[in-house]
């Protein structure tokens, strides 16, 4: 049975702001379908009493008090921007009358 | 063509002599570097200027006998996700083009204050996400020991520029076996240090829980002196384990005599292991008795849940760390856009390539509503378990011996059509990831003249014993010696 197919890679696809292209999003729901075929088999693993692993070493979240710190600055940080203006990156209009919140 | 460098034990010999300079070795680097390109892409972008001005540098230091380390004055290359302030950082992906860092990682601090000498960038799979570095917008790297092969990947450009006796050294990372692996295909030596050892500051995160940074090198001792130098806790990466550098380099000397090695039966007994890839493991093993270790047969029963465990885990988390590339402060922006969600999607779109999207929209699905529980929460609990196995089996092994790859180096261009097959090349390698600790790959044989791959894993926390075996192994055999014949 197919797990996922070309609709669902295309909504999955919105989500992750990748738009893909007619041949592309039914080679891509091949792939994860067989990927997640086979990913299917944790299902049969008894994982009854496993906790979740979140990393790879037994380390508690490390958390510290906010520090200012000197940066490389403005100009450097704007210097790798598509577009920018004075202070500012520049993007195109965000209010598009879509979903966006 | 400039001759090949040869370890960084014997170059910093030679250094110490007075018999070569540093800017004589970064001179032979460069040259060779440039001559080997076209055949094998192991370079994205060499920094002449600036290695010739640091070589020259540590030469006039040596000269006040102000050498501070074992790697000064030795030249070294950088997998392309690594950030060097004033120079490109693209991780072989079109979505970082003209993209220039403003800041060094720390390993690159760490390098430069030891006075090891950058001279370029490694070819990798984009966003290190791959196994073969043929996932690059650079096309791919080759295998110096048959050039119509794939040189393993991510970090195989790294791995080939080592191989092929370029740099003595290099850098790469390793999420689910990506510098063991390609160490594994070029027939040398690659660590992937502990979760923690070295510091993530200033390499492009692909997936937080299992990225670490570690050397490539022709020897288990050079590997050593790489991770002394680069290791040791760093505030900007809130992973750094708080502990100072290693110091595994002293631990070194040849004698493994009681210490007890591990043979998991998941991994040597399997039927997917090339039959000649076993036996030379098997012997390696048996090199390892002779020189007074203990062999012992153990069990990680989980392994074979592994790799659909690391596929649902490293998808999810790079979905979330790739959201970054939107093509509003950095890299590039698809012209023409009429609104910002279009701009999004559409830099995204024409700026990732195949694997990655695959990769992206994997993650995103299985962190989406619906599947959350049923896919990435699975694999987290299976994770758990196989962290348990490899506590368990460290309860009485000091280390665990196992292949690195089921089978050698396979042809450019085998898997790219087959992602799945090409997730199952990485079933040895990525368990240790999962469960953080350390491993090292090294050379212990070939098979139709290509070389083999053995494995050695610590528990957390020990990345002194793999190196220390992996060490005494090479002390006793000359695999590592071995050298592809590259035509001038």
């Amino acid at each position: 049975m197919s797990r996922i197919g070309r609709a669902e890679v295309e909504r999955i696809g919105h989500l992750a702001r990748l738009r893909l292209e007619e041949g592309e999003a039914e080679a891509l729901a091949r792939d994860l379908d067989a990927i997640l075929g086979y990913a299917a088999e944790l299902g049969a693993v008894d994982t009854a009493g496993a906790s979740e692993a979140r990393s790879g070493a037994a380390l508690a979240t490390p958390l510290r008090e906010d520090r200012p710190a000197p940066w490389p600055g403005l100009e450097q940080a704007l210097a790798n921007a598509p577009d920018a203006d004075g202070t500012a990156f520049l993007v195109p209009q965000v209010l598009e009358g879509e979903e966006e919140g | 063509m400039a001759e090949p460098l040869e370890t960084v034990a014997a170059l910093r010999r030679a250094l110490d002599a007075g018999a070569t300079t540093s800017a004589e070795l970064v001179e032979r680097a460069l040259a060779r570097a440039d001559a080997l390109q076209p055949r094998l892409g192991a370079f994205v972008g060499l920094r002449a200027a600036g290695a010739r001005r640091e070589a020259a540098e540590a030469d006039a230091q040596r000269g006040r006998r102000e050498a501070r380390s074992a790697l000064h004055g030795i030249p070294v290359a950088l997998k392309d996700n690594i950030a060097q302030a004033g120079e490109p950082c693209g991780c072989a992906s079109r979505v970082l083009e003209g993209y220039v860092s403003p800041f060094d990682a720390t390993l690159v601090e760490r390098l430069r204050a030891v006075g090891a000498v950058v001279i370029g960038r490694t070819n990798m799979d984009e966003f290190a996400m791959g196994s073969s570095t043929e996932h690059s917008r650079h096309g791919p790297t080759r295998n110096p020991w048959d050039l119509a092969r794939s040189p393993g990947g991510s970090s195989g450009g790294s791995a080939a520029a080592v191989a092929a006796g370029i740099v003595p050294l290099a850098f790469g990372s390793d999420t689910g076996g990506s510098i063991r692996q390609p160490a594994a295909f070029t027939g040398i030596v690659g660590l992937k240090p502990g979760y923690g050892r070295v510091s993530r500051y200033g390499l492009v995160a692909f997936a937080s829980s299992l990225d670490q940074i570690g050397p490539l090198a022709r020897t288990a001792e050079d590997c050593a002196d790489a991770l002394d130098a680069i290791s040791g806790h760093d505030p900007r990466d809130s992973t750094s384990l708080r502990e100072p550098p290693t110091r595994t380099r002293e631990a070194l000397g040849g004698d493994v005599a009681g210490l007890v090695v591990g043979l998991p039966r998941e991994y040597l007994g399997g039927d997917g292991c090339d039959p000649e890839v076993a036996r030379a493991v098997e012997e390696a093993a048996r090199e390892l008795e002779k020189a007074g270790v203990t062999l012992r047969e153990c069990s990680l029963p989980h392994t074979r849940h592994a790799v659909a465990t690391y596929y649902l885990i490293c998808t999810a988390e790079a979905s979330s760390n790739l959201a970054r590339f939107d093509g509003v402060r950095y890299g590039r922006r698809a012209e023409g856009a009429a609104g910002l969600t279009e701009m999004y999607e559409r830099s995204r779109s024409e700026g990732f390539g195949r694997e990655v999207k695959r990769r992206i929209l994997l993650g995103t699905y299985v962190l989406s509503a619906g599947y959350y529980d049923a896919y990435y929460r699975k694999a987290q609990q299976v994770r758990a378990l196989l962290r348990r196995d490899f506590e368990e089996a460290f309860a009485s092994c000091d280390a665990l011996l196992t292949p690195t790859t089921p089978e050698i180096a396979f042809a450019l261009g085998e898997r790219t059509g087959d992602p799945l097959r090409m997730y199952l090349s990485d079933v040895y390698t990525v368990s240790v990831n999962l469960a953080g600790v350390p491993a090292v790959s090294l050379p212990c044989g070939f098979s139709r003249g290509l070389p083999i791959g053995l494995q050695l894993i610590g528990r957390a926390g020990s990345d002194a014993t793999p190196l220390r075996l992996a060490d005494a192994f090479q002390r006793r055999t000359d695999h590592h010696l071995c050298r592809p014949e590259l035509p001038a």
